[in-house]
């Protein structure tokens, strides 16, 4: 209605319109607009009383399309299964596992989790029941895992299936996790937003090729506080208390409805304005709206904003992306013409403004802050030194210096060159209006020190894949820029990152994390250490030390450590949230009240 | 006439599979991909990527998914969506009462506000009140939905706290208060929508009654002695509407369509809010099934409009 159909003929017009903005129609991209206003979480809630509190209203601006985490697209649907499905264990704050539907939390020290960290035994809570009213045993635990790790369910979790050898249940209340080799994150079946379990009744006729047309997936049956009353996909969810819900104190909400749709600037409107929503997530607007918004005297809400090791960074080809190689382009045993000489890698990383950043795109700690470090969390195991690093300070004369020093020499074009080497990098990113703003800022910086930069932009549903010569894992170019996260243990997060096993090429079909083809044997041996340590503080040393050799050997420039998982808003009356980086912003729904 | 409408319709078939085929096509090959949503997070894996692409049917070559789609369509079958795995007519199903109930009010408010204004315009040709209504509609269609629709939220949301902009597609009406709650949420999107379409039918209906003021036919009746209020509405007005029909009745379909942006403006989960949430994420069956139920729409309502007019002008006949 909005376009008139002037006449006859451009009504058969009118329907290729559509078509054409489908065609150019772009996909939304991978988050990151600026910023939100800090505020803490309130402390816990009063003694609540099960219905007591009238109806909670939550924005999604991205709309639940499906109640299945493991079949999730998008943090909405794994949100909003998660007031009905619940994990073995939450993960609070500070990475540490809450027991959820577990009795206790597998450690080595009260012996349910292997030396060699292979096996861990979940002990459940007795007498649990789903929604329907049967009872919750591990052999529905034990189903999950061959619902989400068989390939032809084509599980969105299903990285959490890799090295995992079997999940069995020994008894009714006892879960046993057997992984194939040593894992340190002991943790990664079963925890969390990807560890959900569903019920064997309802979903054994869903397993493989039947995975993608699942009525349980709009409806399902949940241990969680809540159950579905009304979905509409891509619409809103009317949640109603689960009448078999294991606390018979809790929910306080008596219902609670998920709306979607609009966009990220109504829901802050919507939260902080008009107070007609109590909980909206991802309020991803421009810090200069946001900011006063939030900060009004009339303002009825709080920005959340919690880090974990959502890291946005720089990675650097330590491989030759020259095209004149053919079919050895980029690949691990090629040695880039310049990035090879620590010293270029350097003065890269110090002519590199992330405070700059941090302040112009990321609000200033509201979406963001700057970080010289890639582990950023759990507390013990961020480096403490990194911000003393040369590497880590920005100095474009003592960029200039390192190159001068080590005989790069600025041509008449202001490009510095070696032996007829030109500085000349390309720099590759996702299409994001914050990550082009930010090529601009570095550009105009590492222009300045010599470089020549030809900036790059892929979409990203391009960039994050394995088939694309345009693709973060080819990298067929010099520097790149994206976020990634690891796990409250990043053990397998930064040998599946840096590992020289775990370089990237035409082999391995393009499908492993090293991206830069960074290869350390000093770093491959703490890894090896981490593999085997029990003990924590040492544990958390080694993480440190791994941390300052990338940092020091700029195998990766950290920028931005972002919020995460988004900076979402919540109204100032809401009390109990305990907003957790490494798990669902709703995870502990059922201890919220007002 | 039945003869008439019989074999439009069968000319309307391949016109149907020829605009399927296209779309299907444009769809196969734009740059939009299904699993774009997976590809902002890094940490699914590639193997997996392909897995779901392979549980989709995606990895078969796009003419075969198309011939696989149109056959299931003739059917009545319109597939299932990729990201909610509910079948398609359901998600149009619980979206059409939405759109039927605020862009269709829109519509029929525009209609009543347009056609008598546009005569009085015409007929009070160049007097205050055709200054006034003119400049009314030349504002209401210089200004796009998505600024009214802002407007209006900032003066009634945000300042004054009268109405919401959040649209409940779960309100019923059963009574007095749940009804005045109805038209609370429902009224900036129709008043948006309405005032949009009631200023281009303002303008039609004028220039079309102007065409035929001065005609013979108008005098003749004015010296037969016949009241003015005759005159305009059972000879100028009767005469003056095809056009206005045409335009009426070929926005009908747009009307099943959604209003896009205003849906998306007011949080209405209608057809047009899903078509667009649909090509963001890639659902192609669900933009597929949305846009060929617009194009029978259009072929039906074309043929409508062509019926109106032997209505309208006895000298208009089809065989």
């Amino acid at each position: 209605m909005e376009i008139p159909t002037w006449q006859r003929a451009s009504a058969i017009v009118g329907t290729f319109g559509i078509l054409l903005t489908a065609a150019c129609g772009s996909a939304t991209p991978a988050a990151s607009s600026a910023p939100s206003a800090s505020a803490a979480a309130s402390s816990a809630a009063p003694k609540a009383q099960r219905g007591a509190g009238g109806d909670l209203k939550i924005l999604y601006w991205q709309a639940v399309t499906i109640l299945n985490p493991h079949q999730a697209t998008g943090t909405k649907d794994n949100d909003a299964s998660r007031l009905i499905i619940e994990p073995l264990a939450a993960f609070d704050n500070d990475g540490k596992p809450v027991p959820v539907l577990a009795a206790e939390i597998p450690t080595v020290a009260n012996g349910e989790v292997s030396k060699d960290f292979k096996t861990v035994t979940w002990k459940l809570k007795p007498g649990l029941k789903w929604s329907d009213g049967t009872p919750f045993t591990a052999d529905d635990a034990a189903f999950t895992y061959t619902y989400q790790c068989d390939p032809k369910t084509a599980a969105s979790t299903d990285d959490r299936c890799d090295g995992v050898q079997s999940v069995t249940a020994k008894d009714p209340n006892t879960l046993v996790v057997t992984y194939k080799d040593t894992q340190p994150f002991f943790y990664q079946w079963g925890v969390g937003t990807e560890g959900g379990v569903l019920q064997k009744a309802q979903y054994s006729a869903c397993v493989g090729d039947k995975a993608k047309n699942c009525p349980a997936d709009l409806k399902p049956i949940g241990t969680g506080p809540y159950m579905v009353q009304d979905f509409k996909p891509g619409d809103v969810v009317d949640y109603v208390i689960n009448p078999n819900y294991r606390d018979p104190n809790k929910p306080f909400f008596k219902t609670v409805q998920i709306k979607g749709g609009g966009d990220a600037n109504a829901a802050a409107r919507a939260v902080c304005q008009t107070g007609d929503i109590d909980y909206g997530w991802n309020l991803q607007v421009e810090a200069t709206i946001l900011k006063p918004m939030a900060a009004a005297a009339d303002s009825k809400c709080n920005i959340l904003t919690q880090y974990g090791t959502s890291v946005e960074r720089l990675v650097v080809n330590f491989a030759n992306p020259d095209p004149s190689l053919g079919a050895k382009r980029s690949e691990p045993d090629t040695k880039h013409p310049f990035f090879s000489d620590s010293h270029v890698r350097r003065a890269l990383a110090m002519a590199t403004d992330r405070k700059a950043i941090a302040d112009q795109l990321y609000g200033a700690g509201l979406a963001g802050k700057d970080s010289c470090n890639i582990i950023t969390a759990p507390e013990a195991m961020v480096a403490k030194d990194s911000s003393g690093f040369d590497v880590c300070k920005f100095d474009v004369n003592a960029a200039m210096k390192e190159l001068q020093d080590d005989g790069w020499v600025a041509g008449p074009d202001g490009v510095r060159a070696k032996g007829g080497v030109k500085l000349a990098i390309t720099f590759n990113t996702t299409v994001n209006s914050v990550r082009q703003k930010t090529q601009d800022i570095l550009k105009q910086d590492w222009t300045k020190a010599g470089f020549q930069v030809t900036l790059k932009s892929t979409p990203a549903s391009t960039f994050f894949t394995n088939t694309s010569p345009e693709g973060a894992n080819h990298f067929f170019a010099d520097v790149e820029m994206y976020t990634n996260s690891g796990d409250p243990d990043p053990t397998s997060y930064m040998s599946g990152s840096w590992g020289c096993d775990a370089r990237t090429s035409s082999a391995n079909n393009w499908q492993k994390g090293n991206y830069g083809r960074y290869c350390n044997p000093d770093f491959d041996k703490i890894i090896a250490q981490l593999r085997t340590e029990t003990d924590q503080n040492k544990r958390d040393q080694l993480v440190q030390q791994a941390n300052d050799i990338l940092i020091k050997d700029v195998a990766i420039i950290p920028l931005i450590t972002r919020v995460a998982p988004t900076p979402d808003g919540a109204s100032k009356q809401l009390k109990g949230l305990a907003p957790s980086a490494w798990d669902s912003s709703l995870w502990n729904i059922a201890d919220w009240s007002k | 006439m039945g003869r008439y409408i019989v074999r439009r319709l069968l000319i309307a078939i391949p016109t149907l599979i020829a605009i399927s085929f296209v779309m299907y096509a444009i769809l196969a090959l734009a740059p939009i991909d299904p699993l774009s949503q997976f590809g902002a997070d890094p940490r699914i894996p590639p193997e997996a990527r392909e897995h779901i692409r392979h549980a989709l049917g995606l990895d078969q070559p796009w003419p075969i998914r198309y011939v696989k789609w149109v056959t299931a369509m003739a059917q009545g079958d319109f597939g299932v969506s990729f990201m909610s795995h509910s079948s398609v007519s359901d998600l149009i199903w619980q979206r059409l009462p939405n759109t039927l109930w605020v862009v269709g009010v829109a519509y029929i408010v525009s209609v009543v506000v347009a056609l008598p204004a546009g005569v009085i315009s015409a007929v009070r040709r160049n007097a205050a009140l055709d200054h006034v209504i003119s400049t009314l509609a030349y504002a209401g269609f210089s200004f796009p939905t998505f600024f009214t629709g802002l407007v209006l939220i900032l003066i009634f949301s945000i300042h004054f706290h009268w109405l919401t902009f959040l649209y409940d597609s779960n309100l019923q009406v059963h009574d007095i208060p749940s009804f005045i709650a109805e038209l609370k949420q429902a009224i900036m999107p129709i008043a948006v929508l309405g005032l949009f379409d009631a200023a281009i039918l303002t303008r039609y209906t004028r220039a079309s009654m102007l065409e035929n003021l001065p005609l013979d036919y108008v005098r003749t009746a004015h010296s037969k002695g016949l009241r003015e209020s005759v005159v305009v509405i059972s000879h100028v007005l009767r005469n003056s509407l095809i056009p206005v029909v045409t335009l009426i009745a070929l926005g009908v379909p747009a009307v099943f369509g959604g209003a896009i942006v205003t849906e998306q403006i007011f949080h209405v989960p209608g057809i047009g809010a899903l078509l667009v949430d649909s090509i963001g994420t890639g659902d192609t069956p669900v933009v597929a099934a949305v846009v060929m139920i617009f194009a029978v729409l259009q072929v039906l309502f074309n043929l409508f409009a062509d019926v109106c007019y032997a209505v309208l002008d006895p000298r208009i006949k089809y065989s």
